[in-house]
């Protein structure tokens, strides 16, 4: 059987159908394989043996680790799936199901690690970390692979009883789409034995006959005991390749656990495991047609490492080897592969196997998903042909510092011509990576062609960008790296074509479709000087579609997809047009059939419609244009943005050498400033007359696009025409004059504005004091507009009411224009933090959308204010947020000790009365803090002109006699479950930190997985049945502390009191924890509801607003605060607005009506106590013992 | 007392059925209308076009997100995107069914072919005994002529009888040129059961928001007259069963509708107004008022004052006509 699959499914059918408890956490780029087990676990999908294997969601990979270590013991036959620093959490478990000599499989897709900076894509430096613990580890190159390892996986661990790690690259192989031959339950039955699985079961832990595993062992026997099982690794090479063969023989892949291609007699080898060697493999047959004695050796076992089948695969002719390792071991003598290959083959020749030892030289490539190709092969065989190679070398970079890179040719093209090569640019919501999902399926199935696709997304979650690479051919494709020279582009939007990517992608005489509003006659005017240049000198054919204009006539709206899907199929010349166009009307019947007839009607009039709408451009002579590519960034950006960051945003960040980048990770704040996107065509634009300067909109904007400001009438002089202004609406500045000004490039056009705006005109009620309007129009005047708005003068804090919504609006936010969703539920919280205290806020951020749209090359949103001050973040892990920000604390505090002890001790030089006053400042308003910089300046000013150890002591630690403010933020993932027992033991520890839960309910990040916030009832990955299990009330937990500052929050219901929380939490002398309700696109609504679902999250007391203040204990009052009314809707009838709950009270009413039931019970309960918690005496709460000490 | 009553060729406790309403939204009100003592039950509505939107918002919802970021292909199980089409109505219909032992009939308001017969089937199979066919073609557009829509309903109708075993009702519009011919049309094409009439949703204005507020007003017993009168013309002259519904108030109403020749009378306004067990009241005002008349069972009170069938309906009619303008200029001009 023939299927297009991924690298996860092809691994995941295998592992599915030979396990009976998989035991997983989501983490990029494995998490597919999880999701689809549970999928068709929840589907009553069943194993070789009948059995439905059951699917658990842990709190993390090191609980996955442990279920799976207990299931195992257990005599279940058990599989994971992870990646990155979920295999580092496994280590543990790791030694341990090793050490007891039990069989498992575990499935990865390797990644990177987090070191300077976390990256989600493929390398091996996770699998490379576990190589020790005693794992077997086979290494899949290609899907077909992912698919045929994971059952020799599979039957190898039992037959051998050590546990496997089967690994192949993040998404090149895990999300890579591949046509291949699939396995029938017959192939994988022929393979795993069934006496072995009960084998296997007869080991288990049982009481019928006891034993005990997992004893403490002396010096006596421990080390003898670690040594018994030798043996056992013996074995494993020949039972692998046993396993290979029996393979082979059922499908005709033969595989090895070394491969060796090329030349018989090759004198240059290449050694390399994963997708690499495919590319390696292709390169070496090309060069050997040209003559060249070259070969390369693939690693399928890398554990144990099968020195022996490695110095056999290399012809004894070998004079030169390069090792080529996807990871790098900072300090080490070469990376691991390179040091197993080199003392293999010293150890073969010093024991006389092998005459001659070949020169060996070790290299690193690919870190990162970084591209990996033909040139770069060529590049190390010629390397290897050098009189002296570099012993160690990199490849792929321009290692500018340390000089390890080699130079190679980026052109060499190895690839067939009979393989039709396309890349397709476009935006993550326009389709267009769907429909070349179905594209594939169409050739691949329909045509009985072999097809590739590959997918590039960038790391913006509003407004992505999208680059697809498809290969199609009459023979499978081994070309894992991205298209180049393709003889079709797809320019899917027209503001993608000024990407210098898409026409440097494209072969000479390439055709480019291109998506264009103008008339046809007006296209090649539309286009810039560079675009048309290189149109010119490629002579590519250019056709174009208003793919825009038709879809709306077709009744598809925004939905691009089946039009330009249409178009390449007309041109491409993939397939006959005829039988084009059948097979996209089959692909439409069969995809929309169950949408019904109109739907179907739809598409199959769009598919007609574009043919017609299809126009070959005729292109002039010679270029006309006079339009300039436009400027990524402005002229006076810092020259950090201008040449580093500038790089990366037009994805040129590739050809960046090593000195461009800091050494450590750091990059300046606020970039996201000089990244103008434009993604949204309507935007927010202010109505002076009508507004009443609440500051609403711009307390709920997600993107931080609305400012405001108030000044004197005089500032508006110079104002550009069409600066908008009106008299301030406030007291005691009569004449003063007030702005909100929309930062129209940044905005997303998510509405939320709008809908948080009160006001309405009278005659013309769906008009607001803010709407949404076509932003081309205002373009050249807001531009201007903004340009003047940034030159008022910033409003001075200490005069601004912190304590209202409306006074928020004049604080400067230091969080803006992130990449996050358009219309997100977190980042009013994160910029509301950012205005409060952001000059003197120190984040640690836990791995999720927060640290995403936070941190994410290539600009990240956290910037300073003025006066260069901002807020200091940084990101540790996933796991540890809470503790990293404990430690930034424990920093702080140790840190202001020294400084108040120095400077007592420079009391005299400097002024008791100038110290004294420092160090007695209260600090918790805004003009008591602007006095404490004050003194802080003038101290500064003093000890400039003293000097000595103390001096330069303090001076170190300056800044930290301002009181500084430590925030903990991340979303529920981190805070319920992965992180769940390190902010326990963080709030328990009595610090001053601030805990901020954006919780959504949900594992935003990894795209929708259920965590322990997810409510009772609700759809979720991992909970396709509705969760059966209510959420923790973290609240309460934190309470039960006595002297924890608690508030549960949401800015949709009620702005006020979120603003309330925040400060009182940030005043508090100790730990506090804000949990936060944060409406996500992973609730399924319009983003732009999400104010009002959020008013009936709270309205239905599903999120009631809770305030407990051990502040408030201390003098006698009740803590505990119930800030919202007793519920008056339903909880079904809030439900009713959200795709999570709605789906499963359509595909199973019953269950629906019962978990909701439920969850109304559960609603009503908590009201209740809650009820009586806030009515209680003070004097009935537990007394906070740190205070009372 | 014996009230029991035949429609739709099914057997009735009695004539008054409780027409679709909100109280058949969950378990606990159909089980509660049924204790209020009604002789059957019609389900509310399954609106295909309501199915249709919802799936494809959520097909929407699904798509915009997807394929847009690495991390995230997609933000819900697949389970989601399934075309779950009417399964929780079929769902409440088979519980219903199940729950109470009046028989429960199935409304179903369609938009397309497909829809009206598989949506009608499923209904069927989920044991629904009869099925109401609330035909509501929206008034607003005002480029359908008279023809076409008395078309679409023959050919609605004639689709789903060709689809279905059980019985089928078709609940109608009083908005046709010619109400008469419209149901004699109807009963030609095998209409078990004619319901007269539906109201339509007249959408209110809010003078203070400035709005347009989709409302739904409970019918009052002067409704009642039109669907009186055109069950006092079929009765005799159609083979399909007459349901009267709106207007029914208080057991008068029921006992007027009854003379007037309806098989059942339907109840939703007077059931929202007084809760189910209200019914229990109406059969007991209608016993009453039978004991007190002398009628014995209801054959003797079942079109008693409807037009006799060998009258010339247009005379009978035109002569009430005008009776009724000489009363009311009597009652308008006498001085005396």
């Amino acid at each position: 059987m023939r299927a297009t699959v991924d690298g996860n499914e092809a691994a995941v059918s295998v592992a599915f159908r030979c396990s009976e408890v998989c035991c997983i956490f989501p983490i990029t780029p494995s998490s597919p394989m999880a999701e689809l087990a549970d999928e068709w676990s929840s589907k009553g999908r069943t194993n070789l043996w009948g059995t439905v294997p059951e699917v658990v969601e842990m709190q993390s990979e090191g609980g996955a680790a442990g279920a799976l270590h207990g299931a195992l013991q257990g005599g279940a036959l058990g599989t994971t799936f992870t990646a990155s620093q979920g295999l580092l959490l496994m280590i543990p478990n790791m030694y341990k199901i090793a050490g007891e000599l039990t069989s498992a499989v575990m499935h990865v897709a390797a990644r990177s690690l987090a070191a300077q900076a976390l990256s989600i894509f493929g390398d091996h430096s996770d699998v490379m970390a576990v190589r020790q613990t005693g794992f077997a580890m086979l290494s899949a190159a290609s899907v077909q692979e992912a698919h045929d390892f994971a059952l020799v996986a599979h039957a190898a661990t039992l037959e051998t009883r050590v546990p496997f790690l089967h690994f192949f690259d993040g998404f090149r192989t895990s999300h890579e789409l591949q046509t291949i031959d699939t396995l029938g339950d017959d192939d994988v039955r022929a393979l795993i034995s069934d006496e072995l699985v009960r084998a296997h079961r007869a080991r288990a832990l049982s009481p019928a006959r006891p034993f005990i595993r997992g004893t403490a062992q002396n010096p006596d026997i421990y080390f003898q005991a670690r040594e018994t099982v030798n043996p056992f690794y013996a074995r494993v090479g020949g039972v692998v390749q046993g396993a290979m063969d029996r393979l082979g023989e059922r499908t005709g892949r033969h595989y090895r656990l070394v491969d060796y291609s090329g030349h018989p007699e090759a004198e240059r080898v290449l050694v390399v495991m994963g997708s690499g060697g495919e590319t390696a493999r292709e390169t070496v047959a090309f060069l050997q047609s040209r003559g060249e004695r070259v070969g390369v050796a693939q690693v399928r076992l890398y554990r144990p490492f099968p020195a022996t089948e490695l110095e056999r695969a290399l012809p004894q002719t070998v004079r030169r080897v390069a090792v080529l390792d996807r990871t790098k071991e900072p300090g080490s003598l070469g990376e691991p592969l390179y040091l197993d290959v080199m003392a293999a083959l010293s150890e073969a020749h010093m024991a006389g196997e092998r005459e001659a030892l070949p020169r060996v030289i070790g290299g690193r490539y690919g870190l990162s998903s970084k591209e990996f190709t033909p040139g770069m092969v060529a590049g190390v065989f010629e390397e290897l042909a050098r009189e002296q190679p570099k012993r160690r070398f990199t490849i792929g970079i321009n290692d500018d510092v340390s000089a390890t890179s080699l130079a190679y040719d980026a052109s060499v093209d190895i690839e067939p011509e009979e393989t039709v090569r396309a890349v397709f640019f476009g935006l993550g919501s326009d389709g267009t990576v769907g429909a070349n999902k179905n594209t594939i399926k169409i050739l691949g199935d329909a045509a009985n062609l072999h097809a590739q696709g590959y997918f590039v997304y960038d790391s913006k979650k509003s407004g992505s960008q999208t680059v697809s690479h498809l290969r199609f051919g009459p023979r499978s494709i081994h070309a894992p790296y991205l298209v180049s020279a393709a003889s079709f582009v797809g320019c899917h939007q027209f503001g993608l074509i000024e990407r210098s990517e898409v026409l440097d992608r494209a072969a000479q005489g390439a055709t480019l479709l291109l998506n264009c509003p103008e008339d046809p006659d007006r296209v090649w005017d539309a286009l810039s000087r560079p675009v048309q240049e290189k149109i010119l000198a490629k002579q590519i054919k250019l056709f174009a579609i208003d793919a825009g204009r038709i879809a709306r006539e077709a009744g598809l709206g925004r939905r691009t997809n089946t039009v330009l899907q249409t178009c390449f199929f007309a041109i491409s010349g993939v397939l006959e047009r005829d039988q084009a166009i059948t097979a996209i009307k089959a692909s439409i019947e069969k995809t929309y059939g169950k949408r019904g007839a109109d739907v179907v009607k739809r598409n199959i009039e769009a598919v007609d419609r574009s043919l017609e709408a299809l126009h070959r451009i005729a292109i002039p002579d010679e270029v006309s244009s006079r339009l300039e590519a436009p400027q990524l960034v402005p002229a006076d950006a810092p020259e950090f943005v201008r040449t580093v960051t500038a790089a990366m945003m037009a994805g040129h960040g590739d050809q960046l050498p090593v000195s461009a980048l800091p050494v450590d990770g750091t990059y300046p704040s606020g970039t996201t400033k000089y990244e103008k996107r434009r993604i949204s065509d309507i935007v927010a634009v202010w109505d002076p007359e009508l507004c009443i300067q609440c500051g609403n909109c711009s307390f709920v904007c997600p993107h931080s696009v609305i400012r405001s400001r108030y000044y004197e009438p005089d500032r508006l002089e110079g104002a550009p025409d069409g600066f908008r202004s009106a008299e301030l609406n406030g007291a005691g500045l009569p004449d003063a004059r007030y702005t909100l000004q929309v930062y129209v490039e940044d905005c997303t056009g998510c509405g939320l504005c709008v809908e948080a705006c009160p006001v309405s005109a009278a005659d013309e009620p769906a008009h607001k004091a803010i709407n949404l309007d076509a932003l081309e129009p205002l373009l050249a005047r807001e531009r201007q507009n903004i340009s003047f708005f940034e030159r008022l003068p910033v409003n001075e804090r200490t005069r601004v009411d912190f304590g209202t919504v409306r006074g928020t609006q004049f604080l400067e936010p230091m969080f803006e224009f992130s990449g996050a969703c358009a219309g997100c539920g977190e980042t009013p919280y994160v910029k509301l933090l950012s205005q409060l205290f952001g000059d003197r806020l120190t984040v640690a951020n836990a791995t999720g959308c927060s640290s995403i749209y936070g941190g994410n090359q290539p600009t990240t949103p956290w910037t300073v204010n003025g006066d260069g001050r901002g807020p200091a973040w940084s990101n540790s892990l996933f796991e540890d947020n809470a503790e990293f920000g404990l430690g930034l604390r424990l920093a702080a505090d140790r840190h202001t000790e020294l400084a108040h002890r120095r400077l007592s001790e420079l009391r005299d030089p400097v002024g008791a009365d100038l110290v004294d006053e420092i160090l007695s400042a209260p600090q918790v308003s805004e003009s008591e803090l602007r006095a404490q910089r004050e003194r802080i300046a003038a101290l500064q000013r003093r000890l400039d002109e003293l000097d000595g150890p103390a001096v330069q002591d303090l001076r170190s630690v300056l800044d930290h006699l301002l009181r500084r403010s430590v925030w903990i933020v991340g979303g529920d993932g981190w805070a319920y479950d992965i992180g769940s027992g390190g902010l326990d033991h963080v709030l328990a520890s009595g610090k001053n930190v601030n805990v901020l839960v954006m919780d959504t309910e949900v594992y935003s990040n990894t795209g929708g997985q259920m965590s322990k916030a997810t409510p009772l009832g609700a759809v979720a990955k991992f909970a396709a049945a509705g969760k059966r299990v209510p959420t923790k009330d973290l609240a309460l937990q934190a309470i039960a502390y006595a002297d924890v500052y608690v508030a549960r929050v949401a800015f949709g219901a009620d702005p006020q009191q979120t603003l309330r929380a925040f400060r009182e939490a940030e005043a508090y002398e100790g730990p506090s924890l804000i949990i936060a309700y944060s409406h996500c696109v992973a609730h399924g609504y319009d983003m732009r509801d999400g104010l009002g679902q959020q008013y009936g999250a709270v309205a239905s007391g599903h999120w009631p607003l809770i305030r407990y203040d051990p502040v408030a204990a201390a003098d006698g009052s009740n803590p505990f605060l119930l800030d919202s009314p007793r519920p008056r809707m339903s909880l079904a009838d809030y439900r009713k607005g959200e795709l999570r709950f709605r789906a499963l009270a359509a595909a199973k009413p019953t269950e629906a009506e019962r978990l909701v039931g439920l969850a109304q019970q559960v609603v009503d309960q908590r009201w209740r106590l809650y009820e009586e918690m806030a009515t209680r005496g003070a004097g009935e709460f537990p007394s906070n013992p740190r205070r009372d000490a | 007392m014996d009230l029991s009553t035949n429609y739709l060729g099914i057997a009735l406790r009695n004539p008054l059925v409780a027409s679709p309403s909100p109280l058949s939204y969950s378990l606990d009100g159909i089980r509660r209308l049924a204790d209020g003592g009604v002789g059957a039950i019609v389900l509310f509505s399954l609106f295909e076009e309501q199915l249709r939107e919802e799936a494809a918002r959520t097909i929407r919802l699904v798509e915009e997100t997807a394929d847009s970021f690495p991390e995230a292909l997609d933000y819900f199980p697949s389970v989601v995107e399934e075309d779950v089409g009417p399964r929780a109505y079929l769902v409440r219909l088979q519980r219903a069914v199940s729950a109470v032992d009046v028989p429960v009939i199935a409304s179903l308001n369609g938009v397309t072919p497909e829809g009206w017969t598989e949506y009608a089937r499923a209904m069927q199979d989920a044991g629904a005994a009869a099925i109401e066919l609330n035909i509501y073609y929206l008034p607003g557009d005002l480029r359908m002529s008279g023809r076409e829509v008395e078309r679409r309903h023959i050919d609605v109708l004639e689709r789903v009888k060709a689809a279905v075993t059980v019985p089928v009702a078709v609940k109608l519009t009083p908005y046709f040129s010619s109400p008469g011919e419209m149901a004699l049309s109807l009963d030609r094409a095998g209409a078990d059961g004619l319901v007269l009439f539906n109201r339509f949703l007249q959408p209110d204005i809010d003078p203070e928001q400035l709005e347009v507020l989709p409302s739904v007003n409970l019918s009052s017993p002067a409704d009642a007259r039109l669907a009186r009168t055109w069950i006092a013309l079929l009765r005799g002259r159609v083979g399909a069963s007459l349901a009267a519904t709106s207007g029914v108030e208080v057991a008068a109403d029921v006992a007027r509708y009854l003379l007037a020749g309806a098989d059942v009378v339907m109840t939703t306004s007077a059931l929202l107004r007084h809760g189910p067990a209200y019914a229990a009241e109406l059969l007991e005002g209608l016993t009453r008022w039978m004991s007190r008349k002398g009628f014995e069972d209801l054959d003797r009170v079942r079109g008693l004052l409807a037009v006799p069938p060998e009258a010339d309906g247009a005379e009978y009619e035109r002569a009430g006509y005008v009776s009724a303008m000489r009363a009311a200029n009597a009652g308008a001009y006498n001085p005396w």
